[in-house]
C-alpha cells in the first residue's frame, strides 16, 4: 500500500490521470459520439409517407427551420425567454449572494441556502404544479390580488407564467457561483475602498462588481442554456403562443417521430450557447478561473 | 472646541498633538481588546505601536482608521473629535497587512483610486502619480496589475497609494511582515526616509522589536490592551519600566540581586579570562563557568553560570576573530564583570 502511494507520489501524472479518467471517458466515448450522431442524423430526413430516415445528406430540415415563420418565432422567443430569466435571476440573485457572503452569520447563511436549493431536491414535477394552482386564474396569487382591490391577473398558461418559473427554478444556480464570487473578496479590499474615500456607492461599482463578474457570468451561463433547452416548465405551464425549442424538440422526437427534424432543431440551442460563450470569454469570464 | 484652542495655544507647532486617544477602549462581547486607552501622537513623528499579536496594538491603529467603532472614548484627530467619523471622510490613510491592492486594476489605477474619489482635476491626478511611483522607485510599473509585482514591489505600491492623498496621518499596519529579511531590512530605511521626504505622521503597528528601534522617534509597548511604557528607543531599552517591556525589547538578564529584581543587558557584560583585568576598579567582578558558546557573526553569545547558581547571557564583539576561538569554550572557568550602571533596576509592577 506505502508502495502504491510513493509510486503515485512520484508520478503526479499517473495521479492526474487516475482522477480525469472517469470523467474524460464519459465525454469522450459517450458524450462526443452522441454529439456527433445528433450532428449528422440533423442532416438525414424522415420519408413522410413511409417514416423511415432516408439517410441522404440534405439542407432540408436547416431550411425548413428557417424559412418557417413558426419556428423562427420559436427560436427568437427561446432566446428572448432564456435572456429576459437570465437578467432577472441576476438581478434577484445579487443581493441575496451578496447578504449571504458578507453579511450573513454562518447559521443564516445555511438556512437561505437550503430554502433556495429546497426546489432542486424536491422531484421536478412537484413545484411544477404548486406553480400551477398559485398562477391559475382562481390561484393563490390572484386571491392575494383581489383581496388588495387590484384586478386580477391572467398569466397561467402564457410566456409570463413559464418566465416566472424558469426564474424560480434556475434562481440557486445563479446565486452560487455570485456568492463564491462575493465571498472571495478579502475584506482588506472593502476597507482599502473606505480609506482612500470611497463611499459605499463607489466600493460596490469599482471595486466588488469588477470580482463579482466572472461569477455573475458562470451563473448566467447555467441559467441561460437551462431555459435554452428547458421543456418541462413550457409544457406544464405553458399555453398557446409559448412553445419553446425544448418542448418542441420533444414533440418532435416523441409525437411526430421526426428524429432528424428533432436533431436539427436541437443544433440551434448549441449554437447559440456557442456564441454566448464565445462573448462571455470576450468579457473575461474565465480570466479568474 | 476649547481643547481646541488649548492644543493650539500651548504647544509649539513641532510639539502640537495630531492624534489623541482619550480613555478609548474597545470591547468584543466579554472580551477586552483594548482597555481605556490615552496617547498623544505629535505632528511629524514615527510612532510605533509594538506588542505580541492580541495584546491590542492592531485593534488601536484601526480604530484611529475608523475601522473599528470604540466602544468607548474618543478619537481627536488636530482637535477635532473624529470618534463618528467615517473611514471615507477621515484625512487618513492606511497601507495594510496584505497590502489590499485591487487584483483588477493598474498600478497607476490603484494609486489614483483615492485622487478620483476627491474628484480632483485628471492633470492632478497623473502627476501626483507619477511622484509617488517615483518615490518609491517604480515609475516603469504603472502599467502593471498588482499580480505582475513582486511582494516588494507591491509592498511599495501599497505605501504610494496611501501617500499619494497626503494624508495628514499615514497608518501601517505591519507592512514589511510578508518580506524576507534582507528586504524588510531595507524597507526599514527606506520607509524612515519618505517619513522624512513627505513630512508626514507614521503610525506604525508591529511585533518585531528591532524594527521598532530601527525607524521610531517614540514607541509604545502593549501588552494585554495595555500600553505598559510609552517613550523613545533608548528610553524603553535602558530603562524598561517592567519585565515585560525588558524582554519584549532586546534580551535581557533579569536577577535577584541583594534582593532587588535588577536587569543587566548581555552586551553589558564582559568576560575575563586567566589575568585580564576588568574595565575600572568600579567595576563588579565575579567567577563562572561557561555553558554555552553561540557564534553569531559579529558578535558570540555565551551562556555563563554564576557560582550561586544564576545563569547569564553575555555578548561579546567578535573583534579578534580566529584567535578568540579557542580562548573561550564550552566549560571555561572565567570572570564576568559589569560596570554598575548597567545594573537596572525594574519597578515593582505589581500596580
Amino acid at each position: 500500500m506505502s508502495h502504491l502511494a510513493a509510486r503515485l507520489w512520484r508520478h503526479r501524472g499517473i495521479s492526474g490521470s487516475l482522477l480525469l479518467t472517469p470523467p474524460m471517458g464519459w465525454f469522450v466515448f459517450i458524450y462526443l459520439p452522441a454529439l456527433v450522431v445528433l450532428l449528422i442524423t440533423a442532416f438525414w430526413t424522415v420519408n413522410s409517407f413511409t417514416g423511415v430516415i432516408e439517410r441522404d445528406w440534405s439542407l432540408d430540415n436547416f431550411v425548413y427551420i428557417f424559412s418557417s415563420h413558426t419556428y423562427r418565432d420559436i427560436i427568437l422567443r427561446t432566446i428572448v425567454m432564456a435572456a429576459a430569466v437570465t437578467i432577472t435571476d441576476v438581478v434577484l440573485a445579487f443581493p441575496v449572494a451578496y447578504y449571504c457572503a458578507r453579511m450573513a452569520s454562518a447559521r443564516i447563511r445555511i438556512l437561505l441556502f437550503l430554502l433556495m436549493l429546497l426546489p432542486l431536491w424536491s422531484m421536478f414535477v412537484g413545484p411544477m404544479y404548486a406553480w400551477r394552482i398559485i398562477l391559475a386564474d382562481q390561484g393563490i396569487l390572484n386571491g392575494l390580488i383581489t383581496s388588495v382591490g387590484l384586478s386580477p391577473l391572467s398569466i397561467s398558461y402564457s410566456n409570463w407564467a413559464v418566465w416566472i418559473v424558469f426564474s424560480y427554478m434556475w434562481l440557486p444556480f445563479v446565486v452560487a457561483p455570485t456568492y463564491a464570487a462575493l465571498e472571495r473578496i478579502p475584506e482588506s479590499y472593502l476597507e482599502a475602498s473606505g480609506d482612500l474615500g470611497g463611499r459605499s456607492w463607489r466600493t460596490f461599482r469599482k471595486v466588488i462588481m469588477p470580482l463579482a463578474v466572472p461569477g455573475v457570468i458562470a451563473g448566467s451561463i447555467f441559467c441561460f442554456s437551462l431555459t435554452l433547452g428547458g421543456y418541462i416548465v413550457p409544457s406544464l405551464l405553458g399555453g398557446p403562443g409559448s412553445d419553446l425549442l425544448g418542448n418542441v424538440i420533444f414533440a418532435n422526437v416523441g409525437a411526430a417521430n421526426n428524429l432528424p427534424f428533432a436533431a436539427a432543431l436541437g443544433i440551434v440551442p448549441v449554437v447559440v450557447m456557442a456564441v454566448y460563450l464565445f462573448f462571455a470569454r470576450r468579457l473575461g469570464a474565465f480570466d479568474m478561473m | 472646541m476649547n481643547a481646541t484652542n488649548a492644543v493650539s495655544d500651548n504647544s509649539s507647532p513641532e510639539d502640537s498633538v495630531i492624534v489623541r486617544l482619550q480613555a478609548v477602549r474597545k470591547l468584543y462581547g466579554d472580551m477586552v481588546a483594548v482597555e481605556s486607552l490615552d496617547l498623544d501622537i505629535r505632528r511629524g513623528e514615527f510612532f510605533t505601536l509594538l506588542g505580541p499579536s492580541g495584546s491590542g496594538k492592531t485593534t488601536t491603529l484601526r480604530m484611529i482608521a475608523g475601522f473599528e467603532r470604540p466602544s468607548g472614548g474618543h478619537v481627536e484627530l488636530d482637535g477635532v473629535d473624529i470618534t463618528d467619523v467615517p473611514p471615507f471622510n477621515r484625512d487618513i490613510n492606511t497601507v495594510f497587512q496584505d497590502y489590499a491592492l485591487f487584483p483588477h486594476m493598474s498600478v497607476a489605477k490603484n494609486l489614483a483610486y483615492g485622487l478620483e474619489a476627491k474628484r480632483l482635476p485628471r492633470k492632478d491626478i497623473n502627476q501626483r502619480v507619477d511622484d509617488a511611483l517615483r518615490m518609491v522607485h517604480l515609475e516603469d510599473h504603472a502599467g502593471h496589475l498588482p499580480g505582475q509585482l513582486s511582494g516588494g514591489q507591491q509592498q511599495r505600491i501599497a505605501l504610494a497609494r496611501a501617500v499619494v492623498n497626503q494624508p495628514r496621518v499615514l497608518l501601517l499596519d505591519e507592512p514589511l511582515g510578508a518580506l524576507d529579511l534582507k528586504l524588510r531590512q531595507h524597507m526599514q530605511v527606506e520607509l524612515k526616509r519618505i517619513q522624512q521626504e513627505i513630512d508626514t505622521t507614521f503610525i506604525y503597528v508591529t511585533h518585531d522589536q528591532e524594527e521598532a528601534l530601527v525607524m521610531s522617534d517614540r514607541i509604545a509597548v502593549f501588552n494585554k490592551g495595555r500600553i505598559e511604557q510609552m517613550g523613545e528607543a533608548v528610553e524603553l531599552y535602558e530603562r524598561p519600566a517592567s519585565e515585560f517591556v525588558a524582554n519584549f525589547l532586546g534580551t535581557s538578564n533579569l536577577i535577584d540581586l541583594d534582593g532587588k529584581r535588577v536587569m543587566i543587558r548581555p552586551e553589558k557584560i564582559r568576560l575575563l579570562v586567566g589575568t585580564e583585568a576588568r574595565p575600572a576598579d568600579s567595576w563588579h567582578e565575579q567567577a563562572a563557568t561557561v555553558q554555552q558558546k553561540v557564534f553569531l557573526g559579529p558578535s558570540i553569545r555565551y551562556l555563563v553560570r554564576l557560582e550561586c547558581g544564576t545563569e547569564l547571557l553575555a555578548l561579546e564583539q567578535n573583534v579578534t576573530g580566529f584567535s578568540n576561538a579557542s580562548a573561550i569554550m564550552r566549560g571555561s572557568r572565567v570572570r564576568v564583570a559589569w560596570s554598575r550602571d548597567s545594573v537596572y533596576e525594574i519597578p515593582d509592577t505589581n500596580r
